[in-house]
């Protein structure tokens, strides 16, 4: 790792306050200020890389919302994620998190058909009896966590259904080519139908290569990084081979991946062309703001909206999810208190750290409560899933949505 | 440190609560001061007054010394044990105990943070003025400690203006209440000044009784560009001849002009000497004349650009220079020397020109920013500690600046503190009484100097 980057850090303390295991703990061990420190000392030789010092290395979310805050330009998330991949380059990965990262995620053919067997679980009901009889509890801790979070999985992977091209509805502005993440396929495949129809209607013709890889994020988590060079490399060379005028993702995880594109390929032009052409869903939504307003009809709805680390943290989108909220009539829109406070879920760490995990998605729940909405909207994933289960025990009332969902739901109102 | 008394810290605190692990000893042998650093014996967290007071009485029992800390922001060292003894942070303190409405009092615990007080009182309508760079993670208990400023000094003060009445644990553990909601209070010494500022070398607070005022109900803000700094010092003075005194005065140089405009693109421009952000607020009717006569005020000083925000999305976006200014700098190089010298405020121009001829003639890349309206300047030395030539020029030019600072009859902490950082300019700034005089209270508080040793001054001459 690069000296120069970990002395960049003139230990101000900026990042403190927004560090969700900081302010759950207050403890230097577990802020960016003192995991830059750590690792520092690490390379200075002044500590060992001993187990107490993975496990305070360990506790980071790698939510960077220290990224945001550091007045210096460090970003101790993606600094102590660096030193995790090269720590665990030496050392290997576990079976577990081999299996997981390297040889199934990545891969949606794989993941889809190792997820199937779920779909069928949940649609003959054997679902019922299993959770009745409480068999999840005979399940490894681990798993056990991983499928109560799921929530009912659509019938096929979108990816396997979704029409390559959906054609503009009425006069065609331009073609969007459309990155469809595998969690969004697999699970929130209506909320990507919805993004699909948004884009149409307000005049895309949109491609969803079908060939489409995984955007390799889950190989950084991995520390694989010759299959996160392979992923990007592909999914450049694909899209580059459609005539498109920008490439669209709703998944913030995506989006913040392939917006990392011509770094991870050392600056290569094309890699670079395509990372300068992706956009998140709402910055296309947001830039059009007029034609999408005159589309929506009133919802009389309390709302609030999460900040995903992907979208604020990595990619620097606030204000255009709130904005487009606000576009639609009717709509009573509160600010959550910590906004942009991670959830917990960040990848795979609410299954690795599950203590830390809850504290921190408890705190989420608590500012959800404080605002007394209906609808809690957000724009990943990973949050979708975390959000939708904390809130069906705590605040069953509660309904978590993608914001294509929502305005959507305006849009046919 | 002995196992054995760890084990009875360890009793009062709760084991998760003392650490001793070489990577926790390794986080909090820092605070925010650039170089120094050095490595606690143990670490504890306490989660009440009584348990700060009982580990006190061991510590003072045992000999063994004590540096509190908050979230450790302090930029002269004062936050760091340089013996190895115990550094105790206060965050687990952090409840806001009241608000009294009726005498206009806040109530807090020594660890809350100071932007979660101010967020609490401007829900009612009320206002906490010193606003410290730091204060979204900065403590209560660390601002009166410090005697923490902020870019609202010129008008409201800073925080000694505000503390009414302190729960203090002593040296010994004994526990000292000193003011309280009143405000007259002429009975004996007046310990609550006493203790502001001392940090923590006099005793640990634990609860904190400040004074709140109604929250001003209209702002205006300004920004204006000067092509020469001498008529941007000379506006800053004649604003408050004029009997206007502005919420916010503050101050770019020249060099931290081209390093934001570099960083933010907020389009300054590179060839001006200084550019002033300047905040009146109020009542409406006030705010709109002394706009009015700052603007003419500027005019007469031949500024090039003046621009009053519309609203407040306005007023954030002119404040951004501003606001960027200390990351826009500390992005430059890898270390970051901030400093607060202190002069009157018609030294100002002098001041800033020193800095620069101090700067050209050690080589050095030093952006000054900073409150004019108090004279609460920031020479900021842009460096690399791993350029040990460089930084020992950086040491001789902050030495001559301190030197002129105190000629100049100024200070040479406006804000930060002594800490160890400040130490060797102290005996010069308050002479062999002032010395004598702190040496003989700290001796009576605390004689066995156990008590954030080393900082301020030294006990005996050295």
């Amino acid at each position: 790792m690069d000296y120069v980057k970990l002395i960049n850090c003139m230990r101000c303390g900026m990042c403190l306050p927004h560090c969700p295991t900081y302010k759950e703990t207050f403890l230097e061990t577990a802020s960016p200020r003192g995991r830059v420190a750590l690792v520092r000392k690490l390379q200075e030789g002044e500590l060992v890389e001993s187990e107490k010092f993975l496990e305070y290395v360990s506790l980071c979310l790698d939510c960077q919302a220290c990224a945001s805050a550091c007045p210096c330009g460090v970003n101790a998330g993606e600094l102590v994620a660096e030193f995790r991949c090269e720590s665990k380059k030496e050392k290997g990965l576990s079976m577990m998190e081999d299996l997981v990262l390297r040889k199934l995620v990545p891969h949606p053919d794989r993941l889809e058909a190792a997820t199937a067997p779920l779909r069928l679980y949940q649609k003959t009901g054997l679902q019922q009896v299993v959770r009745s009889l409480g068999l999840l509890k005979l399940f490894p801790e681990a798993l056990g966590r991983m499928k109560g979070l799921l929530p009912k999985l659509p019938d096929a992977p979108l990816r396997q259904t979704i029409s390559e091209v959906t054609p503009a509805a009425g006069k065609e502005k331009g073609t969007a080519g459309f990155f469809l993440g595998c969690v969004m396929s697999l699970i929130f495949s209506e909320a990507s139908l919805a993004t699909v129809q948004l884009l149409s209607t307000l005049g895309y013709r949109v491609v969803t290569p079908k060939a489409q890889k995984c955007c390799g994020a889950p190989n950084m988590l991995g520390h694989d990084l010759d299959g996160l060079k392979e992923a990007a490399s592909f999914n450049t060379d694909l899209f580059d081979s459609f005539d498109l005028d920008f490439v669209v993702t709703d998944c913030g995880g995506c989006g913040a991946e392939l917006k990392k594109y011509g770094q991870h390929l050392d600056g290569e032009r094309k890699a670079v062309d395509f990372s300068a052409s992706v956009r998140d869903i709402s910055e296309v939504l947001f830039a059009e703001s007029e034609a999408l307003a005159a589309k929506l009809r009133p919802l009389p709805l309390k709302v609030t909206y999460h900040d995903p680390c992907h979208i604020a943290h990595c990619q620097g989108i606030r204000s255009q999810p709130r904005a487009l909220i606000k576009l639609i009539p009717g709509i009573d829109f509160r600010e959550l208190p910590e906004a942009d406070a991670c959830c917990g879920s960040a990848g795979t760490y609410n299954i690795e750290k599950p203590e830390m995990a809850d504290r921190v998605l408890s705190r989420k729940v608590q500012n959800v409560q404080k605002t007394g909405a209906e609808y809690l909207v957000t724009s990943n994933p990973g949050c979708l899933l975390q959000l939708k289960k904390a809130l069906s025990e705590a605040e069953p009332q509660v309904r978590v949505i993608h914001l294509t969902e929502l305005l959507q739901m305006s849009m046919n109102a | 440190m002995e196992n054995s008394f760890i084990k009875a810290l360890a009793g009062i605190v709760g084991a998760p609560n003392t650490l001793i692990d070489p990577e926790s000893l390794a986080c909090y042998g820092y605070d925010s001061t650039p170089e120094l650093q050095s490595r606690p014996g143990a670490v504890l967290l306490p989660g009440s007054a009584e348990e700060i007071s009982k580990v006190m009485a061991l510590c003072h029992e045992a000999g063994v010394r004590v540096t509190p800390r908050g979230s450790g922001t302090n930029l002269s060292g004062g936050s760091i044990s340089f013996d190895a003894g115990v550094v105790l942070q206060t965050s687990r303190l952090n409840r806001i105990l009241e608000i009294d409405e009726e005498n206009l009092t806040a109530t807090v615990e020594t660890g809350v943070i100071t932007s979660a007080l101010h967020r609490e009182v401007e829900a009612k309508g009320l206002f906490y003025p010193p606003d410290p760079g730091s204060m979204n993670i900065s403590t209560m208990g660390g601002n009166v400690a410090e005697n923490s400023g902020g870019l609202r000094g010129l008008k409201y003060g800073v925080t000694d203006d505000y503390v009414m009445g302190l729960k203090t644990v002593l040296a010994d553990g004994d526990l000292l209440k000193t003011g309280g909601k009143v405000v007259k209070d002429v009975a004996g010494y007046n310990l609550n000044q006493l203790l502001v500022s001392s940090e923590g070398t006099l005793g640990i607070f634990t609860e904190i009784t400040v004074k709140l005022i109604p929250k001003p109900v209209a702002k205006k803000t300004m920004l204006v560009h000067f092509p020469q700094l001498e008529q941007a010092a000379l506006t800053v003075s004649h604003i408050i001849a004029a009997r206007i005194i502005p919420a916010t005065l503050e101050f770019l140089d020249r060099v931290t002009i081209k390093c934001v405009e570099d960083y933010a693109h907020v389009g300054l421009p590179l060839d001006v000497d200084a550019v002033l952000l300047i905040e009146v607020d109020g009542h409406p009717a006030q705010v709109e004349e002394d706009a009015a006569g700052i603007r003419q005020i500027c005019e007469r000083h031949h500024c090039s650009f003046f621009q009053t925000a519309a609203g407040p999305e306005e007023a954030l976006k002119l404040a951004t220079a501003r606001r960027v200014a200390l990351s826009a700098l500390a992005r430059m190089r890898p270390t970051t020397i901030l400093e607060d010298a202190t002069v009157p405020r018609s030294c100002i121009a002098p001041m800033v020109k020193l800095i620069q001829d101090t700067a050209r003639k050690y080589d050095l890349l030093i952006g000054t920013f900073g409150h004019a309206g108090d004279g609460n300047l920031h020479p900021t030395c842009l460096t690399d500690e791993r350029n040990s030539d460089e930084i020992a020029r950086a040491h001789q030019a902050f030495g001559e600046i301190f030197e002129a600072t105190i000629a100049m009859g100024g200070t040479i902490t406006g804000e930060h503190g002594v800490g160890v950082a400040k130490k060797k300019y102290l005996p010069k700034l308050v002479g062999e009484s002032g010395l004598r005089v702190m040496r003989g209270i700290k001796g009576a508080l605390d004689p066995k100097g156990i008590l954030n040793p080393g900082k301020i001054f030294s006990l005996t001459s050295d």
